[in-house]
């Protein structure tokens, strides 16, 4: 286990892209501190702009601009489809590979430094290098097609302008970016013309003095300087083409997990920690003293966002109301439980397509998946999405890439309408009745259930078994900080069925009387694991200890078809102190003076991971099956499910 | 141990409640049930009837039922039979127990032949009307005996075929109903067809000189060692007795008749018996969605046995056992019943336990070999979902 607290190279698991997205290594030259800084609140900063997310972003993210969009979500499930291209003129993306340099607020040791030392090189050669291609039009320099873009540029406008783009040739190699084959291929084609031009110009200098004597002057004095440069400047490139070399190398791979899920934001990666934080909209500080073997997920100090956001109603324009008020909810816990959040995050965004009209010179498809996408990072930077959130969020992403272009903003708005309110009915109120008739068949009289927690299906199912005339008890366990047991049997008891209630402290003292034990989950990963409130995978391994069938219910929606060993990858962090504090007792307080001890650190986790060995049957919409059957159900109903 | 002591009580209550026309038993004069008075199994009556050996002549019986190869076609009269609406019911059933009569065929294939009978008879003149027709036929057949897995699966099978298959809404009524029936008759056929074929699969595990050990009359197995025996694999077979039918003693008889080693173990020398196995070869009365298998009372613990031993247990049966059921444990199924003779008076106040078949939980097979493959008991869901979703 010790492996895994070595810091950032294996924490970022191989299997999430590591070789593609490198992050960018602060260059010595620019000491950072090895803590984050806690910096003032910085002034708020509206959701993606299109200046923002292409000034922001170095340009390896700009090269996967869902990486800029999807700023603090512990866990993404859907970001392929997140991170559709931001409100970006095409103009802007277009230039944006070429002005590297002139984004003032990116971080200065990306491009400045080694972009700065190339260009030195060059310098000399540029004038030259300029009268030469006027010389050689036809000669195959690329920088010539620079030169050719901008043709009204004077003289020295376009000596400038070579030496930038030699400065952003600078930035791209020495940083390793990412860039795409033909680009790289374009960048290294021009260096070695620059080079072949900064040699030439030694011979043609001969020539070109001829055409004009104060030119010739002027490139005479260069000239002295240039035999110097010649000898740095393989020196310089030397590194640069190496690097090229090896990204060359990395291509094939990087090709063939082109449909792999992007990365999750890591918080333990404090460059992106500090882009994500300047980008984000709820101002909240970071937690302290987190656990070391979970620093990657995001913590935050707790009960400072909502006072901020609350300020911020009115300046918050390209939010919705309704999607700000859900977030809100989110934030302070109104609204829990898998399916209350999902239905509640497509209701907000049926609300806000409701009132959505495009702008003008917009496609309504491009600029409505953009709000959407904005949307669901405000909703992350309130609580992290879950599994069928994503999932959720994938549909209507992917039903609004499918509306036909000829159709009219209105019919758009109302048919997005009705996919949303589908999709809540299908897959989700109609899907739990059907899971409810399975699990009740499962119910014989005289059984004694076990649940945990509070799962929405489970209480479905116990109260249409009641009211079926089924004779059965049920055992509550219940776990602290949440005790989300004691609403579930406030609403069991009240509703007649006989209850027994208990802390999962008991969970081996009670199960020897138990005969089913009903979970629900967050979600099931494909290789038959359940993601669910933490506490679930205890009482399934003590229920397979004692030889009691555990039965997941869960909806399809919520399959996922990742796979997932531990709670440790990707998992929610809750807040630390309400396990550091009992309420209502005021004599257990021995931590209540050291939650700032450097020495003390609080884990509160949210979910675990029950493996599928402890897991009997999983009820679905589709029917009962094995835990070896999810794949089947994510392969066969997954193309469907995003159709319906 | 107090461990379980809740769940024996609840076990209690629920077998007070689930058998209550059981507890009129005692009061009856006669010891032995009456197979007329309890909800008994007519799947395993018919299987009993098939392959058991009650009496001291079972050799000539025995001989005598392999000598009676194909049986003469199918008579019409019982076809003519089912003419009246309100006899359909019966008319199915009828046709059903006549099929199932044959020792040869399997009861999924008296299912279809007789769901094919109804169509035939039938006077509907739309897809739309047949096929209402033969869902209420199925019905009943299921609800006549809903121990049978096989007849269940049977019927939603061919009820699948005739509502899925597209081809039909493009035809005329005549040739819709043509096809169907043409398809009803050869799946007598297919299921002769998925024997040999799971012959086949199961030759490349049977290896000269291995000793295997078999559960009851299976005519797959039975297919299967044939088929191995002709190959001229040289092997020894260990047949356990199979009360309370003693289908052991039929199986062994088959076996020796091919020149096969054969030994009749009783069914608690298992675990002794074990040591020397190699591999162990069960057929199945019906595999259920989580791979594991229901069949002949005793299987489950041979596979424990087998499985603490590290010795596979092979399973042979066709696709058309399938089931989209999954029981969790061995009281999670509906109660097939069946009489049990002790030879002597059993002491009043005693209860028998009667169950004719138990669940094998898919963890302690090896593998399924059917006409779709050799499966893993997990693959069993993927077809099943496949097949019916």
């Amino acid at each position: 286990m010790d492996h895994r607290r070595v810091p950032r190279a294996v924490i970022d698991p191989k299997v999430r892209q590591v070789l593609v997205v490198t992050p960018p290594i602060p260059r010595p030259s620019h000491p950072r501190p090895a803590r984050l800084r806690r910096r003032p609140p910085l002034r708020p900063i509206p959701v993606p702009t299109p200046t923002l997310t292409l000034t922001l972003t170095s340009p390896l993210r700009r090269r996967r601009r869902d990486a800029a969009l999807v700023p603090v979500g512990s866990y993404n499930p859907s970001e392929p489809l997140l991170g559709t291209p931001p409100m970006t003129s095409p103009s802007s993306r277009a230039d944006a590979d070429l002005n590297f340099s002139d984004d003032a607020p990116s971080p200065p040791w990306i491009g400045r430094t080694g972009g700065g030392k190339v260009a030195s090189s060059f310098p000399g050669s540029s004038g030259e290098m300029m009268a030469a291609a006027k010389n050689l039009p036809k000669s195959d320099l690329t920088t010539a097609s620079v030169v050719k873009t901008l043709p009204g540029v004077s003289e020295t406008n376009k000596g400038a302008l070579v030496e930038m783009q030699a400065d952003g040739i600078g930035a791209t190699g020495s940083q390793k970016q990412k860039t795409t084959k033909a680009e790289r291929r374009a960048i290294q084609e021009a260096q070695r013309a620059a080079k072949a031009a900064a040699k030439e110009a030694g011979g043609v200098k001969s020539a070109a003095a001829s055409t004009g004597e104060v030119l010739a002057a002027s490139k005479q004095a260069k000239a002295v300087k240039s035999p110097s440069q010649k000898k740095d400047g393989p020196q310089v490139t030397a590194p640069v083409s190496s690097s090229e070399k090896k990204v060359g190398d990395r291509l094939p791979e990087k090709d063939r997990k082109k449909d792999v899920p992007h990365p999750r934001m890591q918080f333990d990666d404090i460059n992106r920690v500090e882009k994500a934080k300047r980008r984000a909209v709820v101002n909240q500080s970071e937690a302290r003293n987190r656990v070391e073997l979970f620093r990657h997920l995001p913590q935050y100090e707790h009960g400072t966002q909502l006072p901020d956001l609350e300020a911020k109603f009115f300046h918050l324009d390209p939010l919705h109301p309704s999607v700000y008020k859900v977030g809100l909810q989110y934030l302070s816990g109104d609204i829990h439980g898998g399916n209350a959040r999902c239905i509640a995050m497509l209701l907000a965004f049926r609300e806000a397509i409701n009132d959505y009209s495009t702008p003008p010179k917009k496609s309504l498809v491009r600029d409505l998946t953009a709000k959407v996408s904005s949307y669901v990072s405000f909703l992350i930077e309130c609580r992290p999405l879950s599994i069928s959130m994503g999932n959720a969020i994938r549909f209507l992403k992917n039903r609004i890439a499918k509306l036909p272009h000829t159709m009219s903003e209105l019919e758009a708005k109302s048919s997005l309408q009705s996919d949303i309110d589908r999709f809540i009915n299908e897959k989700i109120v109609l899907a739990d009745k059907i899971i409810v008739r399975h699990a009740f068949a499962k119910i014989r009289d005289g059984d004694v259930l076990l649940t945990y927690g509070s799962s929405s299906v489970v209480e479905m199912m116990l109260v249409y078994a009641h009211e079926q005339g089924k004779q059965f008890r049920v055992v509550i366990v219940d776990s602290r900080p949440k005790l989300e047991g004691q609403a579930l049997l406030h609403r069991l008891v009240k509703k007649g069925l006989n209850c027994t209630y208990t802390h999962i402290n008991a969970v081996s003292y009670i199960m020897h009387e138990v005969t089913r034990v009903f979970l629900g989950a967050s979600s099931i990963l494909s290789n038959g694991t359940v993601y669910s409130r933490v506490g679930t995978a205890c009482v399934a391994m003590v229920a397979h200890s004692f030889r009691v069938p555990v039965l997941i219910c869960c909806e399809a929606y919520k399959f996922h078809e990742r796979v997932q060993l531990d709670s440790i990858c990707s998992n929610e962090l809750g807040d630390p102190d309400v396990i550091a504090k009992v309420s209502g007792r005021k004599d257990l307080n021995h931590l209540s003076n050291c939650v700032d001890n450097e020495n003390l650190q609080l884990l509160n986790l949210m979910y675990d991971v029950t493996p599928s060995d402890y897991v009997s049957m999983i009820i679905t919409d589709y029917g009962m099956l094995p835990p070896t059957s999810v794949p089947v159900i994510v392969r066969e109903y997954r193309r469907e499910q995003l159709w319906i | 141990m107090w461990r379980r002591s809740a769940s024996f009580v609840v076990d209690k209550r629920y077998y007070q409640h689930d058998e209550l026309p059981l507890a009129m038993d005692p009061q009856n004069p006669n010891p032995n049930p009456n197979p007329n008075a309890n909800p008994l199994s007519a799947y395993y009556l018919t299987r009993a009837e098939h392959h058991a050996v009650v009496t001291s002549d079972w050799l000539a019986q025995a001989q005598a039922a392999v000598g009676r190869h194909p049986s003469p076609p199918p008579p019409p009269e019982t076809i003519a039979g089912g003419g009246g609406g309100k006899e359909r019911g019966f008319g199915v059933i009828d046709e059903f127990n006549y099929w199932r009569k044959k020792p040869d065929l399997a009861e999924a294939v008296a299912a279809i032949m007789a769901l094919a009978a109804v169509i035939r008879s039938s006077e509907a003149t739309t897809m739309m009307e047949l096929e209402i027709e033969l869902k209420t036929a199925s019905d009943t057949l299921k609800s006549w005996d809903t121990t049978s897995i096989s007849l269940s699966a049977g019927c939603d099978l061919f009820m699948r075929y005739v509502t899925r298959t597209s081809a039909l809404e493009y035809e005329d009524f005549d040739a819709a109903k043509r096809r169907l029936i043409e398809r009803g008759e050869k799946f007598g056929e297919i299921s002769l067809k998925a024997r040999r074929t799971i012959a086949m699969l199961c030759q490349d595990f049977i290896f000269d000189g291995c000793t295997i050990l078999v559960h009851g009359f299976s005519r797959v197995v039975l297919e299967v060692l044939k088929l191995a025996a002709s190959n001229r694999k040289l092997f020894r077979v260990l047949c356990t007795e199979g009360r309370p039918d003693r289908t052991g003693l039929r199986f062994s008889n088959e076996l020796s008749a091919l020149g096969v080693p054969v030994k009749l173990l009783i069914d608690s020398a298992v675990a002794y018996a074990m040591d020397e196995v190699d591999m162990v070869f069960v057929g199945a009365d019906g595999i259920v969605e989580s791979g594991g298998i229901i069949n002949m009372m005793g299987t489950y613990q041979i596979a424990l046995v087998a499985h603490s031993m590290n010795k596979p247990v092979y399973v042979a049966a066709e696709s058309y056992k399938f089931a989209r059921m999954y029981p969790l444990d061995q009281k999670d199924l509906a109660p097939a019943l069946r009489p049990i003779e002790f030879g002597v008076p059993i002491p009043p106040g005693v209860e028998v336990e009667k169950s004719a078949r138990d669940y094998t939980p898919p963890q302690y097979l090896t593998l399924l070999f059917t006409d779709l493959g050799a499966l893993t008991p997990s693959v069993v869901s993927d077809e099943l979902i496949q097949l019916y979703l």
